[in-house]
């Protein structure tokens, strides 16, 4: 009953949210409803003349896609690197990248920001996805999934005649597929909502993500309380559909961490 | 291909954007907490002169106040929260799989979207939450118009946010426990209550450790709701140390001070956290 209580108080800031988006003029002066009068959608028509919402949502979900994928890459290459290769300086080099986990985003904007200006970069793609094309977590978990593979299994591919390249695909790669799913998730998320570096670096529409694009519709629609929140509905949206189709790996993939 | 080859083969692809991306910012932001900069006149040296200087500023004394408050707010709020609705759907229940999804679908929404929602959600005026309240009679909060009100408005959105979040983690250690402990308990007689105490809670320590470290880690560098819910208004009530850093950069142009501060937080989070770990060995067990 509680629970189910609690599911209801969840559920209810994206009805209202709907329910505003959808009010003629966000006018709740009759006080709150769950049927609306006059359901109008001038509130959309509204946004999508404000900003390019499509352009910005699918910034976003590409940003997200490609961070996650160079992620995988980087990570998992560097993961194979750490516990199959043997080189001096090995565990100084490894520390190193757990020290970039550390460092929280606010130390890096201010030299970010600069690095990105004196290269030309701000205001464009590469600025919002250079930053997140490594991450040492990534690194991190996916070390702890390819040291749990057993090396007889290599060992025999190297009798075989197969060289670290063949192994790392064929062999390690589908058996860290767990260990690849939360790091996509963590990936995907973590894109997806950035706020503080997008909002440093992105000035024109044209390149905004949908956090930022919200953020900026909020200033420019101080009191048209129905156009911010269909800009809420319009970047909620993506990220449910994608979270209803991958549920299960989601969850499994941040309980995944808290453990160990 | 020689080893040496093979080592850079698969290290470059990761070392080198960390090294651009984080290693050389995290240097040269060192380097600019030495300089007095407003990003665009030359950097002028001034040595320790921000560190002192931020020290004894009773802006960094509220700021930092406003972020412990943050975290005293929203640890135990998700942390009762998230383990009772563990506790909860650990039962076998009828829609166990929705209200998983239910509780865990805010998690997955941006900050920005939640901040947004819940600042029309607490709207003084016009908001669902006021509205419910004045039809109850109850006092209706200017919430975030309110100094006294602000921080607890975004203390309210990010626990509601994040609960899902430490749910889904107390859910993974709670089917962690083997069930024949807590058989062996009901065995010798211990009720519930005493099995919750006793077993359950000492053997969920390392979920809320996990929680606890991630939690203060997060809090402390909470920024994204508060720029967006208040922007560290009204008066600065609910300024916290991002977005001081934030304003001293791009609203004054004081970006040596800020990235002063930016070290400064580094260093609270780091001793923070080495605490938790090194008090970790006195309550936390790991069966």
């Amino acid at each position: 009953m509680l629970v189910a209580a609690g599911a209801f108080l969840m559920l209810v800031p994206f009805l209202w949210t709907v329910i505003t988006s959808i009010t003629p003029n966000g006018s709740l002066a009759g006080g709150p409803t769950l049927f609306v009068h006059n359901p109008t959608l001038a509130a959309y028509r509204q946004l999508l003349d404000a900003l390019p919402m499509w352009r910005i949502a699918v910034n976003s979900l590409w940003i997200a896609a490609a961070s996650t994928l160079f992620q995988l890459v980087t990570g998992s290459m560097a993961a194979y690197g750490f516990a199959r290769l043997a080189f001096r300086g090995k565990g100084i080099v490894f520390s190193l990248y757990l020290a970039t986990l550390m460092v929280p985003m606010q130390v890096l904007v201010v030299p970010l920001f600069i690095e990105m200006k004196t290269l030309n970069l701000q205001d464009t793609y590469m600025s919002l996805l250079a930053p997140s094309i490594a991450s040492a977590f990534g690194v991190f978990l996916l070390r702890q999934a390819v040291e749990s593979v057993p090396r007889d299994l290599d060992e025999a591919a190297t009798i075989d005649g197969a060289g670290h390249l063949r192994i790392f695909t064929t062999i390690v790669l589908p058996l860290i597929r767990p260990a690849l799913a939360t790091v996509a998730v963590f990936a995907f998320m973590g894109s997806w909502n950035s706020f503080l570096w997008p909002l440093v670096v992105i000035r024109s529409p044209e390149f905004m993500t949908l956090p930022l694009g919200l953020a900026t519709l909020q200033g420019q629609f101080t009191t048209d309380w129905d156009v911010v929140m269909a800009g809420s509905v319009f970047s909620v949206l993506p990220i449910a559909i994608v979270y209803l189709l991958a549920q299960r790996h989601i969850i499994a993939g941040i309980a995944h961490t808290g453990i160990k | 291909m020689k080893k040496l080859g093979w080592v850079l083969f698969f290290l470059a692809p990761s070392a080198i954007p960390l090294l651009i991306f984080t290693v050389v910012p995290m240097v040269s932001s060192l380097w600019v907490s030495l300089h007095r900069w407003n990003l665009i006149s030359p950097m002028k040296w001034v040595g320790l002169d921000n560190y002192t200087h931020l020290l004894s500023d009773p802006t960094t004394r509220e700021v930092f106040l406003h972020t412990v408050i943050y975290c005293a707010g929203y640890l135990p709020l998700v942390f009762a929260g998230g383990l009772g609705l563990a506790l909860a759907l650990n039962q076998r229940l009828p829609g166990r799989a929705f209200f998983r999804a239910a509780y865990f679908l805010p998690v997955v929404t941006s900050w920005v979207v939640v901040a947004l929602v819940w600042k029309w959600l607490l709207n003084p005026t016009s908001g669902l939450v006021n509205s419910l309240l004045g039809a109850l009679g109850a006092p209706q909060p200017g919430w975030w118009t309110d100094p006294t009100w602000a921080l607890p408005a975004v203390i309210l959105a990010s626990a509601w946010k994040d609960l899902g979040f430490v749910m889904v983690i107390m859910l993974a250690g709670l089917q962690a426990i083997p069930q024949d402990i807590l058989e062996a308990a009901r065995t010798d007689g211990a009720g519930a209550w005493q099995r919750f105490w006793r077993v359950t809670l000492p053997l969920l320590s390392p979920s809320t450790f996990f929680v606890v470290v991630i939690s203060l880690i997060n809090g402390f560098q909470v920024f994204d709701q508060v720029y967006v819910m208040t922007a560290g208004g009204p008066q600065g009530a609910s300024q916290v140390v991002v977005g001081q850093i934030y304003d001293l950069t791009f609203r004054y142009g004081r970006a040596g001070e800020a990235s002063a501060l930016s070290w400064i937080l580094f260093a609270v989070i780091l001793v923070i956290t080495a605490l938790q770990v090194r008090g970790q060995r006195r309550w936390v067990h790991y069966a």
